[in-house]
């Protein structure tokens, strides 16, 4: 005797939240089953394994039912096929587009292609996340991509607005877009030591005040293409004007003994700083003043440890040295009686400020 | 001539991408309302259409109103090949030709295709205008309001009961005419589907009209069902109760009724309906085939008086389960018939007589049953059938009672409610009994006899006195029989048959007496046959009667009482089964008073056994019927092997079960619910074929069912299944091909309901509070988008999180409003305001890639979502919020994997209705307004 067909349907769509998650990490349902199982699913009504399998089976085949669903979230709402309470909506989106870090930080800075595709398996054993599983956050990012590619006006939003996720975790899709976009180099060895949060908390600096849209008010309304996704082509030509700092020998010194004098007796590491400053601020300037390309935008963060991070780490900086040093490095720019680009040295030094903080694991 | 019906096409979304190139869909909508069709625009290029179109007006006779159902395609438009359909809606509008059901049908249906499902949904409107026709020779019965429910719904009152109402229409079925050789699945599933909606229209007008002339305006109970018969055709039939002069409460406003009458008096006269035999037509049209049992047991009335119904001659039939308090008087008992026939032996298989005659010798049956008990009525009736082949089974099912007959006269009465015994005194009289059986005082009022156990299928009357709680009882059965063919076979069938009852009965009586308890309610026995083996099911909702005496106990007889070991093995079978009773009291909280006066008023009952009262009729089909009203008082003679199957029931603390439409014992509902189907088909392999064999592994799968449900429904607990329904069947063999290795296949279908309830301890208090919550999501009224802004939003520093904050709420149009269903005829916690009317629907589903879509399950899985969708989509569009007395009355599933395909039709139906909560209800006339003001426009117009 054999069960050929075994079908449990209820008027409003039943839906276990466990089973779910582990339909999401991409068990089989035997696997599935016997997680179950270890989690002691079976001292609950008196269930036997038949019952838990058959169970599993019908969990299993409405997620696949509604999987299609979930491809585009506002549909959710407003299908008419499965009766599914709104607060189960909500959770089922949140958790179909959650992601493991790790395997976004194997991703992020990829193109989000078929050849990416293809190497998944190579991240799933490297993660010990299954392929399926990887599948899935992989097709969510491409789908997030491609959705939001081509629409006008702020990311963030417009992930939200169509994919109905939580603020988090649309800055997050935020952060994979911006990076699969810019195809930032992230794979390096060195680069390895970052987490995919580290990454995405530059990101969104980077978008919040680097790109077209973050200008300012008047340009949230005009809806400008791409507005979050690229940055700003002209506040990168401006950035070459930050050359002089280093150029001018004046200034450069001036500016050295304004830091000096703001951190004397303030850090450990001052002596080394002092010798060292105009190698750190030559590379911060000769950084900013690349950036008009786009090879070097790539490198962005590569540069960023190579020229920065490291000699600071191998000094031995504290992470509070390295906060007061770029505190007083970028205000006494404003000391500098010739310097007039005050505007954009901000502008600059505010994000690269706090992506070296970010990054700087000491 | 006297209706124009008008109809809209608004708008279509999420539609399939009919044109691979572009990804998109250049679709347009054909109307079509019997041979008339209009067609809208092409949208081009569009997967979200916004046709607007035109009001689309036909003009058409009442008679073809309540036949026909709009029919609306949508397609593709293709400029150099066919268009391609995309999908169809059929719109029953029925309801709409009742001045006080809906009053307009507007809102999204999906769209759906037979071969792939729903695809898209389409925006509709759809209105009636009808003129008043005063003609007496009418062939329409527009205005007659039909319901699922078997109860008096709880917004009217009957005014009088008249008595039974059948009809039964016949037709060829497309599946097996010449034509479907040549036509693609989809046209013969479509045309189908036609059919089926055609005949129930017309079988619907035809008792419509006979409830007009017994001067009723209503029926209640309806009960409608499909015999695919195969070659000899396709049979609709229905039975209802009947039910006049409404009219009194039909014209005060419903808000009146929803507001000011809480005690539901009952005004409406109750329909009976009895399902009409299916008799299979060759080529006849729909017109010739209605069938018209005169069973005189109600007599034509002319339209002017209420029929003085002399109830005691007459024997009126009632499909109701559930009366007006006082209206049962007796309960004599079950009484039941079944009937073995031959498909391939009606002489015209066109015409519906032959199988009048069949019912009407069934329900002669029956009638005579019920006065052999003394009684005069049979209520909570019901009729089925079984088929395998040219053989079919006809069933039919009810309890003898004795009503009141001022409900038959004059309708409600306002008496002081009746004693909570009158029911459970013996109708028959004692000194000639019709079965022997024992009687004692009444343990209540101590002046009438009753008897020790009582069997019947309605439901537990409000008044009635119980002990304890109640629970599923089950008995279940197989027997083998020879494969054989025609009369040979129609004979091994009729053998068995008294076997298996009198079986099921023994099974019961065991059961219902190790749960100590002493009444059988909501009893249902099916009967299916396949073609090596019968299944029996009896399903009932066991409960102890206070006013019936306490059941004895169980005593085992070994056969060889002289081998010691053997008598040892029945002393520990006899402790275990005497600690299993004592557990079940205990379980089931039975604590009734000691007996020790049960001497004083009774006779010191002497044992009896309880026998089979069996009748053959002279034709050569055989009608038996058993008799389930009594049983012997204190010992049991079990066999071994039974014994052990009937102790190692499955017992899920925190779950209770029961096939009626409330639990006897508990009585603290909330308002959470949750309706759900399940299906199981199995395989069964050839060894297994002895009846023992077969016993325990079909005990296995409803034990097994059972306990998947309680463990699916486990976050509910505590909870109560409530009117869970099994039904079985063993479909042909052929569908199953497997090679030499010869299979059958036993389908389980439950539709079970569940309900919350709140015991009182304080670790529920969670529970009710969940429950009331989602019931707050899913009041009508919902406008606002289904999402509240996320309270997650985690404070952003940055200003540009300011526009972040609102924007989670779903950005297209409302939510989908929430639809209950429930098998129920009521919402527990609520309050049903206004009946929209029928649902009755039918649907094939086919495919021809069942691998990609995930087998059988995936395949069933996703038709029944959608045939719940499309139930949902309609009562919403009704302007209802829930469909109560909901059941799934056919659900046939068919497979060649071989082929990989698939087929399965499912037959549906329920009463849309509106509900509002009870604890709203002073809050919710402005809410009710809307509907109200439409409502009562709509009646100005018509």
């Amino acid at each position: 005797m054999s069960m050929v067909l075994d079908v449990f349907v209820g008027n409003t769509t039943i839906m276990d939240m466990d089973i779910y998650q582990l339909w999401l990490d991409g068990l089989t349902v035997r696997e599935a089953v016997k997680a179950r199982m270890d989690q002691g699913a079976l001292l609950e009504c008196e269930a036997n394994a038949e019952v838990l399998m058959s169970d599993t089976m019908d969990q299993f085949r409405t997620f696949q039912l509604c999987e299609r669903l979930l491809h585009s979230p506002t549909k959710l709402a407003n299908q008419l096929l499965f009766q599914i309470p709104s607060q189960h909506q909500r959770m089922l989106i949140e958790k179909y587009y959650e992601f493991d870090s790790v395997f976004a930080r194997e991703v992020l800075g990829k193109k989000l292609s078929k050849g990416t595709k293809k190497d998944l398996d190579d991240i799933s054993s490297k993660t010990g996340i299954t392929l399926k599983s990887c599948r899935r956050q992989f097709d969510n990012f491409k789908r997030v991509f491609k959705v939001v590619e081509d629409l006008k006006g702020p990311l963030v939003e417009n992930i939200q607005h169509h994919f109905l996720l939580t603020d988090t975790q649309a800055r997050d899709y935020a952060a994979i877009v911006f990076f699969a976009n810019s195809r930032f180099e992230t794979g390096k060895r060195k680069l390895q030591y970052l987490s995919f949060q580290d990454f995405a908390y530059c990101a969104s600096q980077l978008i919040q005040y680097w790109t077209t849209g973050a200008v300012g008010e008047l340009h949230l309304y005009s809806m400008v293409e791409d507005m979050d996704v690229d940055l700003e082509k002209e506040f990168l030509h401006e950035l070459k004007d930050l050359k002089v700092l280093v150029n001018d020998k004046n200034m450069l010194d001036q500016h050295k003994v304004l830091v000096c004098a703001a951190l004397r007796g303030k850090i450990k590491v001052y002596r080394l700083m002092e010798a060292n400053f105009k190698n750190l601020s030559r590379a911060l300037i000769n950084l900013a003043s690349k950036l008009t390309h786009t090879k070097d935008v790539r490198d962005l963060f590569i540069d960023l440890v190579e020229k920065v991070i490291e000699p600071c780490r191998c000094d031995r900086w504290t992470l509070g040295e390295v906060t007061l040093f770029l505190t007083q490095y970028t205000n006494a720019a404003h000391g500098l009686g010739t310097f007039s680009r005050q505007v954009v040295w901000d502008r600059y030094m505010g994000v690269i400020r706090s992506c070296i903080l970010r990054m700087y694991h000491e | 001539m006297p209706g124009k019906l008008k109809a809209k096409i608004v708008a279509g979304r999420h539609l399939p991408v009919m044109d691979r190139a572009s990804d998109l869909t250049d679709a347009f909508v054909e109307v079509k309302f019997g041979n008339t069709t209009f067609k809208t625009d092409v949208f081009p290029k569009s997967l979200n259409p916004q046709w607007n179109s035109e009001w689309f007006k036909f003009e058409v006779d009442d008679e073809d109103l309540q036949d026909e159902p709009l029919q609306i395609t949508v397609l593709d438009h293709d400029t150099y090949s066919a268009n391609d359909a995309i999908g169809k809606v059929y719109i029953d509008i029925d309801p709409l030709l009742c001045s006080e059901a809906a009053t307009r049908i507007c809102g999204w249906f999906p769209i759906y295709d037979t071969i792939h499902g729903i695809r898209g949904e389409i925006n509709v409107l759809v209105k009636v205008d009808l003129f008043n026709d005063l003609n007496s020779f009418r062939q329409s019965s527009c205005g007659v309001k039909f319901f699922c429910t078997t109860s008096i719904p709880r917004c009217y009152r009957a005014a009088l009961v008249h008595g039974f109402v059948e009809e039964l229409v016949v037709n060829e079925d497309p599946e097996y005419q010449w034509i479907d050789r040549i036509r693609t699945p989809r046209a013969s599933n479509e045309a189908r589907q036609r059919l089926i909606s055609l005949m129930s229209g017309e079988l619907q007008r035809k008792i419509g009209l006979k409830v007009l002339e017994m001067g009723g305006n209503a029926v209640v109970g309806y009960l409608q069902c499909f015999d695919l018969e195969g070659e000899s055709g396709l049979v609709v039939r229905a039975i209802g109760t009947a039910s006049p002069n409404t009219n009194t409460h039909s014209n005060t406003a419903p808000a009146s009724n929803a507001c000011n009458s809480p005690s539901k008096d009952s005004k409406e006269t109750l329909p009976s309906s009895s399902p009409p035999p299916f008799s299979p037509s060759k080529p006849c049209s729909r017109q010739s085939s209605s069938s018209d049992t005169d069973l005189s047991l109600t007599p034509k009335m002319g339209k002017t008086s209420p029929p003085p119904h002399a109830p005691h001659p007459e024997f009126p039939f009632f499909t109701l389960t559930c009366f007006p308090p006082g209206f049962l008087v007796h309960v004599g008992g079950v009484v039941s018939a079944r009937s073995v026939k031959l498909l391939d032996r009606i002489h015209n298989p066109d015409e519906p007589e032959t199988r009048d005659a069949w019912w009407e010798e069934i329900r002669q049956e029956i009638k005579s049953h019920a006065k052999a008990l003394g009684c005069h009525a049979v209520v909570g009736y019901s009729e089925s059938t079984s088929i395998c082949e040219e053989v079919c089974i006809l069933s039919a099912s009810g309890t003898a009672a004795m009503l009141n007959p001022r409900f038959m006269r004059e309708g409600c009465l306002d008496d002081a409610s009746p004693p909570s015994c009158g029911f459970c005194h013996i109708p028959y009289d004692e000194f000639n009994m019709p079965f022997p059986a024992q009687l004692t005082y009444c343990y209540r009022c101590r002046r009438q006899k009753v008897p020790d156990v009582l069997f019947t299928t309605i439901d537990l009357p409000a008044e009635a006195a119980v002990t304890g709680k109640g629970c599923l009882i089950q008995a279940r059965l197989c027997r083998t029989k020879k494969k054989a063919q025609g009369e040979v076979n129609a004979t091994a069938i009729s053998n068995l048959l008294p076997f298996m009852e009198y079986e099921l009965h023994t099974q019961l009586m065991n059961k219902l007496k190790l749960r100590s308890m002493n009444a059988l309610f909501g009893l249902r026995i099916q009967i299916s046959v396949g073609e090596n083996m019968l299944l029996g099911l009896a399903s009932a909702t066991g409960v102890y009667l206070s006013a019936l005496p306490a059941p004895g106990g169980i005593q085992v007889a070994g056969k060889t009482p002289s081998d010691l070991n053997y008598d040892q093995h029945i002393a520990t079978m006899q402790k275990r089964i005497n600690d299993t009773i004592t557990k079940n009291k205990e379980l089931y909280n039975i604590h009734p008073p000691e007996s020790t006066e049960e001497l004083v008023g009774s006779p010191i009952p002497d044992r009896q056994r309880s026998r089979l009262f069996r009748s053959t009729s002279e034709s050569s089909d055989e009608l038996l019927e058993l008799d389930l009203s009594h049983g012997k008082k204190d010992a049991f003679v079990l066999e071994r092997g039974s014994v052990t199957m009937s102790i190692n029931m499955f017992v899920s603390s925190g779950f209770y079960s029961c096939n009626t439409e409330v639990m006897p014992g508990i009585y603290n509902w909330t308002s959470g619910l949750q309706m759900f189907t399940s299906v199981r088909v199995y395989r069964l392999s050839n060894a297994n074929l002895t009846n023992q064999g077969l016993n325990k592994i079909f005990t296995e799968l409803c034990e097994n069912l059972l306990k998947s449900l309680y463990f699916k429904l486990r976050s509910m607990i505590p909870c109560c299944l409530c009117h869970v329904n099994f039904t079985v069947a063993v479909p042909e063999e052929e569908l199953i091909q497997m090679g030499a290795v010869r299979l059958n296949c036993v389908c389980v279908c439950g539709c079970v309901f569940v309900c919350l309830f709140v015991s009182g301890s304080g670790e529920n208090e969670d529970q009710l509070q969940f429950s009331m919550e989602l019931c707050a999501d899913s009041t009508p009224s919902n406008n606002q988008p289904t999402s509240k802004p996320s309270e997650r939003c985690s404070p952003l520093p940055e200003g540009r999180s300011r526009s972040l904050r609102s924007t989670r709420s779903m950005p297209c149009g409302a939510p989908v409003a929430v639809v209950k269903m429930t098998p129920l005829s009521f919402l527990p916690g609520t309050r049903i305001v206004k009946y929209l009317g029928i649902i009755n629907m039918f649907f094939i589903r086919e495919t021809t890639s069942l691998r990609e879509e995930g087998g059988v399950s995936g395949f069933l899985h996703c038709f029944i979502a959608e045939v719940f969708a499309m139930v949902r989509a309609h009562v919403a569009a009704l302007g209802g919020n829930a469909v109560v007395s909901y059941s799934m009355k056919e659900c046939v599933f068919m497979e060649n994997p071989n082929k990989n395909q698939a087929q399965c039709l499912i037959n549906v139906s329920g009463d849309a209705v509106i509900f509002v909560r009870e604890s709203e209800q002073e809050a919710t006339p402005p809410l009710m307004s809307s509907g109200q003001i439409s409502s009562t426009g709509a009646d100005g117009t018509t």
